[in-house]
């Protein structure tokens, strides 16, 4: 099967530096700075004191609510505190952290696996799937357990295994396929087993020709899985991308792809899926390429989860100060602040990048050439909508797409004018969420002024409702006591002394 | 510390400054045979024309309060003022050309906000201004004088040609081929015997005959063109959507009445239309940008430009028929849009989709 085409798209030079350098472990650290919140969704719950000794995979905090992850022990050694600590993010504002020190003796968590992975039960492989804390390992950090449940509740007929590393730079699933192939297609194996055997695609793009070699040998001896190689494309990649050029059906908006009997997951999922349930091993790390042109030896390493990348950087060691730090890959990769910055599940990729390597940013005015309407996978107009935010007008880019936009950033690659488009589009998604969050908070602060409203009204009639009982009361005796006066006139001084006690 | 800038970290090979740079280059050949054709007045009107282009331009941003030198080097202006010099006769004044430069320049361009503002391509604008208010030098074409030549005049009487005047002008002005149909079919004689004697399609493709710069080689054009496509400046959908237009006009038309009608070949030869095609209709600015959008577009103009020239005043439209669509861009853009993922979108659309997919 050919695959359906997909729109627009850019070619980056890829600069895979890393291409042909094996997977080399990491040593773990002294300390690790674990972040509570590595995933989409609430963040986890700390259920270790500081000073308790834990062992290697060991639960450090617990999932909160329907859509979160666990966090797990890189390492064995004991938890030193909780402190705020700069966030994986551009703005490097504190987050929570769990500090563990490493005692170096890699102690490990006493786990039950099951003999034969095969023959467990789908729940029961996405309930495995959750208490490892696996989360989607392809960037969006996504958590696997509910996006196997949701796949197990839709009827999900296409399981597709997204091994397209469409981004420059990234090597570590090219790697990861190369060098542990069985292990990869065990998982997705375990995947497709958890959905009760749909038709398993894996999808490579075709720049790695290695990996798909080995893929397809590996996958030749199982029906219902085979390997695709799709077109060599930013942002092939892409969940939605991937969908339509796999099935050639296109996600409906507002729907998931669930909904259209799809479920996705990327190759290094699969591995760590593999891991948690064959082994019982939790993610507790992962494998980060490492490239730039400011680092003096690039690679994929396997990290544990929580490592700084400074420590990371100082281990392949840097030739220059780099001009950008970036975490993931240089089309959709955030730039970060500093290096004191740990590793999280979700990062593929830590890019030192010197001066020259950096897209220049002169803005120019925007000539209309169109390159970003051409290059846009969704078929919006960048250079309309980046001009209505421009002039604050955030209603008349929403009407033309600003909500469907995916922020891949092939507009902002292709435009000759160097108009930073993906950033407007960030800044609007962002103003739609605050704006969100403030009609939110106007809707529960309305309901406090109507609540209070009610309740005075209820205490004002309450109160006018006391004030005529009294009234009536006060009526009825002063009635009484007039009749009282009329039928005893002789005794009148003592029963109005008598009244008087009353009141 | 970094100061974090949002992704992409990467930008692509292209800049305006690359895109006008390889506009100009694929103009080149064109040009180069153009001003070989026509001498030292051509030479020199090309040259008053694009750097006073450059001067206006300068000024404007100096006037508005622009970083002159950033924008100056984007070659915005030099590609305006070369195009327009491509649609000038190659024998004019001087101040033709000024006056051109500064029409598209100041009132095509800069009065509307600077580059990518206008809504009207400049140097059209500015050619049918010209045409309008000088009728007589903007259609005073002369026969081809290549350099070298026992006619064409040397550096000095160029010279003089293009600041004074055309000395003898009987001796040299020659219609175009498009003009030389017009006149005599509006005196009643037939096609095939006024195309006979004036009209050789090798010598229309190669160039060699009269007209402006940009009438001259429909071959060297269609060459630059494909030369921008290939290098992906621009797309196919406005010059294919122009040329089949005219091309399919002009057959069905050809073959109802042979007598009064040309065939596809002699539009698609001579006149501006290659160079039109390719370098001016595909102007981004005012042009729209979806290709659905691009294809309405150049088809549009294929129309205009075809009957303007059978039944239109002039003899050559096709300045008239890119203004026309220019003002159509806004309505065109509102209407075409590309179907964003996951919509419904348009019946249309959907048709064609479901072919794609052979569902």
């Amino acid at each position: 099967m050919a695959g359906y085409p997909i729109r627009g798209g850019v070619h980056p030079d890829e600069r895979k530096l890393t291409r042909e350098i094996t997977i080399m472990r990491v040593p773990t650290p002294r300390r690790l700075y674990l972040p509570l919140k590595q995933h989409i969704g609430a963040p986890a719950k700390p259920c270790r004191v500081p000073g308790e000794i834990i062992h290697k995979g060991a639960l450090l905090a617990r999932s909160q609510g329907n859509v979160s992850a666990h966090i797990h022990a890189p390492c064995s050694g004991h938890v030193e505190d909780i402190v705020h600590w700069p966030a994986p993010h551009p703005s490097g504002l504190p987050t929570k952290v769990m500090v563990v020190v490493n005692d170096g003796k890699e102690i490990c968590e006493d786990v039950s696996v099951p003999v034969n992975p095969f023959y467990l039960r789908p729940e029961v492989i996405a309930e495995r799937v959750g208490l490892s804390g696996i989360v989607g390992l392809g960037g969006a950090t996504f958590p696997a357990a509910v996006k196997l449940t949701l796949g197990q509740s839709h009827k999900t007929p296409i399981l597709i295994i997204n091994g397209c590393e469409c981004e420059p730079y990234l090597t570590c699933d090219d790697r990861l396929m190369q060098e542990r192939t069985h292990d990869v297609l065990d998982g997705v194996r375990i995947l497709s087993q958890a959905l009760a055997g749909p038709e398993t695609i894996i999808a490579i793009e075709a720049n790695k020709p290695d990996a798909i070699r080995l893929m397809e040998e590996a996958a030749s001896h199982y029906g219902n899985i085979r390997v695709m190689a799709v077109p060599t494309r930013y942002p092939m990649g892409s969940e939605k991308q991937l969908i339509e050029f796999v099935t050639g059906r296109q996600v409906p908006v507002g729907k998931l792809s669930a909904d259209i009997g799809v479920m996705l997951h990327n190759i290094a999922t699969a591995y760590a899926v593999n891991r948690a349930v064959r082994e019982g091993k939790p993610l507790t790390s992962r494998i980060v390429t490492v490239s730039g042109g400011a680092v003096q030896r690039p690679g994929n390493y396997e990290v544990p989860v929580g490592m700084l990348i400074s420590d990371l950087l100082e281990f392949c060691g840097l030739k220059e100060e780099p001009a950008r730090l970036i975490m993931g890959g240089p089309m959709m990769g955030q730039a970060i602040p500093h290096a004191r910055i740990p590793v999280t599940k979700g990062c593929n990729g830590v890019l030192a990048m010197s001066a020259a390597e950096v897209a220049r940013r002169v803005e120019h005015p925007c000539i209309r050439c169109a390159s970003c309407v051409d290059a846009c996978p969704i078929g919006l107009s960048p250079l309309t909508m980046s001009a209505f935010l421009k002039n604050d007008k955030l209603d008349a880019a929403v009407d033309i797409g600003l909500r469907d936009c995916i922020l891949c950033g092939s507009c902002s690659f292709a435009c000759p004018s160097g108009i930073p488009l993906a950033h407007y589009f960030n800044y609007g998604k962002g103003e739609l969420i605050s704006r969100a969050q403030q009609q939110q908070k106007d809707d529960e602060i309305k309901r406090l002024i109507q609540d209070r409203q009610v309740r005075m009204e209820r205490l004002e009639k309450e109160r006018e409702e006391a004030m005529a009982r009294r009234k009536a009361e006060i009526a009825a005796r002063k009635a009484a006591q007039a009749e009282k006066e009329k039928a005893a006139e002789g005794g009148a001084d003592k029963a109005a002394e008598a009244e008087k006690a009353v009141a | 510390m970094i100061i974090p800038p949002s992704s992409p970290h990467i930008a692509g090979p292209n800049s305006v400054q690359t895109v006008m740079l390889l506009v100009l280059l694929a103009l080149l050949p064109g040009t180069m045979l153009g001003i070989y054709q026509f001498g030292w007045p051509a030479l020199f009107l090309f040259l008053i024309t694009t750097s006073s282009a450059v001067l206006f331009e300068a000024a404007s941003l100096k006037i508005a309060g622009k970083p002159v030198a950033p924008y100056c080097m984007d070659f915005s202006a030099l590609l305006t003022g070369w195009l327009l010099a491509m649609t000038l006769p190659p024998w004019s004044p001087w101040w033709i050309g000024v006056l051109g430069s500064f029409c598209a320049i100041v009132i095509g361009k800069q009065v509307f906000g600077g580059i990518g503002q206008n809504l009207f391509n400049p140097a059209m604008l500015a050619r049918t201004i010209l045409l309008v208010s000088y009728p007589l030098q903007m259609t005073t074409w002369i026969s081809p004088h290549p350099f070298g030549s026992p006619q064409s005049p040397d550096a000095a009487a160029g010279w003089s040609i293009t600041t004074g005047g055309i000395p003898d002008l009987d001796a040299v002005s020659s219609a175009s081929v498009l003009g030389h149909v017009r006149t005599d079919l509006g005196m009643g004689k037939l096609l095939p015997d006024i195309l006979g004697p004036i009209y050789h399609p090798l010598a229309s493709a190669v160039g060699t005959v009269s007209g402006s710069l940009g009438e001259t080689s429909a071959f060297l054009f269609l060459l630059g063109g494909l030369f921008l496509l290939a290098k992906k400046i621009i797309t196919w959908h406005i010059p294919l959507a122009m040329l089949v237009t005219v091309a399919l006009l002009a057959t069905v038309f050809s073959l109802s009445n042979p007598d009064h009608y040309a065939g596809p070949l002699y539009h698609l030869l001579n006149g501006g239309l290659m160079l039109g095609a390719f370098f001016i209709a595909t102007d981004p600015v005012s042009s729209p940008v979806s290709a659905a959008g691009k294809l309405v577009f150049g088809a549009g103009c294929g129309v205009l430009l075809f009957i303007i020239r059978n039944w239109g005043g002039y003899p050559e439209g096709m300045a008239f028929a890119v203004l026309l669509m220019n003002a159509a861009t806004p309505l065109i853009d509102h209407y075409i849009k590309p179907r964003i993922y996951g919509h419904q979108g348009t019946r249309i659309g959907e048709f064609f989709r479901r072919q794609r997919r052979g569902a």
